[in-house]
């Protein structure tokens, strides 16, 4: 496959970027989108131009490093991470679109490459559990619904590549936090801190710059582990309940 | 309380979910008090008329439609403010735009901002014609709602102004009941369906029953 690559390429955060673009050739359609990158990379490095700086890091869809917005769609036309998405959903010929997450909150470091600490401070506010260290305890010990530890599961999934932030139309972390919030709320072990978890996270969660929800629905669309927009709703509800309950304190 | 609510992004989110669905309660009372011009001046009139008398004698001439008015005016000030300094939060945290453009979301959803904009200038051309008649064409009768009515709607900028807003309340209905639902944490798998059923039905009904009047008008069913 022969492609021409439009990057965003951006020195530094201060600087001002533009979309810089290149012609990749022997492109396979087994590859992987990175490894097209690689490929596009060596090449640069050959010619001793300074290489696309991306982040990457398990390659196998579980880490959440990879952060790419292709042809306008975070983690591209496929829902999956980058990583996993694969050559063969492009056509021979085809000019591609790479730019990195864009919003606030997430400012560039270089090229493709964002500062997605915000997210982690969102998790230092609340997304913890404060279980007694020492040995595992009996696992029937604490009883869980079945549905309650699908419900877990499926907001456990979150991977925290900020996919949702890329597509939201106002630089929104609301899915984000939710998968956080809802994953812990729902369980017996994180019920000690159920309304300050809540509350901390989505006080964070604006503390750091992120929009408000208008509902839009991206958020869901782009995510490459299919968190639910229901989710939201959720997490909604949790921190109406919180509010209430923390007043009567 | 106040405070947590006001101060986060999710609390004005509630807000603007509460004011609005004050205001689509009104909306609907208000649509199926129009559809009585249908009747008759007569009829009409009477209605008018009654709107100022509803309570009495526990409430005085007119304490219930000024009871109405003050909810509304505020449901309408804090829901402006939460969408204004919600939006510009949004703005602020979205500045680049992607350099490879896609159509996203849903028409309605697309059109809140602009749509509810539209909407706070038609309130306020609707009070000044109908209510006040600073702006009303043919001379305002006070107490006779009927003939201002058809007045209004005999001048072509009336029909376009008020139609289009009614077009622009259908669209913002239907992506706002569903969402006020989302944000007030009643929404859940099992009941999208049937909540964005109910958006729909109201978006519409809403917008045809309005509708009817100017065209009611125009056909000359009502004159």
């Amino acid at each position: 496959m022969k492609l021409t690559l439009r990057v965003w390429r951006q020195q530094n955060a201060d600087a001002d970027g533009a979309m810089s673009t290149y012609e990749v050739d022997g492109i396979s359609s087994d590859m992987s989108f990175l490894e097209m990158l690689d490929t596009l990379n060596e090449e640069l490095i050959l010619k001793g131009e300074d290489p696309v700086a991306f982040d990457h890091d398990c390659r196998e869809g579980i880490c959440g490093a990879c952060s790419l917005v292709i042809n306008g769609d975070a983690h591209g036309p496929e829902r999956t991470t980058t990583c996993q998405l694969h050559m063969r959903s492009f056509q021979d010929g085809d000019t591609i679109d790479v730019e990195p997450w864009r919003a606030s909150a997430f400012p560039v470091i270089k090229d493709l490459v964002v500062d997605r600490t915000a997210f982690d401070r969102i998790i230092q506010a609340g997304g913890y559990i404060t279980a007694p260290t020492g040995a595992a305890p009996e696992a029937h010990a604490t009883a869980v619904p079945k549905p309650d530890a699908d419900f877990a599961f499926e907001h456990a999934e979150c991977i925290g590549c900020g996919a949702c932030v890329a597509a939201c139309p106002n630089g929104a972390a609301m899915l984000f936090t939710s998968a956080k919030v809802n994953h812990l709320n729902v369980l017996p072990q994180g019920a000690p801190e159920r309304e300050t978890r809540v509350l901390d996270m989505v006080a964070q969660m604006d503390e750091e710059g992120f929009g408000g929800c208008t509902l839009a629905g991206e958020c869901a669309t782009a995510c490459p582990k299919g968190i639910p927009l229901v989710s939201i709703t959720a997490m909604n509800k949790e921190w109406l309940r919180a509010t209430r309950k923390v007043a009567k304190r | 309380m106040a405070r947590t609510v006001w101060d986060s992004s999710v609390g004005k989110k509630t807000v603007m979910a509460v004011s609005g669905l004050i205001m689509l309660l009104y909306l609907v009372a208000h649509m199926i008090g129009n559809l009585k011009i249908f009747f008759g001046p007569g009829e009409f009139n009477h209605y008018a008329h009654w709107l100022r008398t509803v309570g009495e004698p526990f409430m005085h001439y007119e304490w219930t439609l000024w009871l109405i008015r003050v909810v509304l005016v505020v449901a309408v000030v804090a829901h402006a403010v939460s969408a204004y300094q919600l939006s510009r939060r949004g703005i602020k945290a979205r500045p680049g735009k992607y350099v490879h453009k896609k159509a996203r979301t849903s028409y309605a959803t697309r059109t809140m901002r602009w749509g509810g904009i539209i909407l706070g200038l038609f309130i306020v051309w609707h009070i000044l014609d109908l209510t006040t008649g600073t702006v009303h064409s043919g001379g305002f009768q006070e107490g006779r709602p009927y003939q201002n009515v058809v007045d209004t709607f005999s001048t072509w900028y009336g029909n376009v102004i008020y139609i289009v807003a009614m077009l622009a309340v259908g669209l913002h209905v239907r992506h706002g009941f569903w969402s006020a639902a989302q944000t007030l944490g009643a929404g859940s798998r099992t009941r999208d369906r049937a909540l964005k059923i109910v958006a729909d039905v109201l978006a519409l009904l809403l917008t045809a029953g309005f509708i009817a009047v100017p065209v009611g008008v125009m056909t000359k069913v009502v004159s």
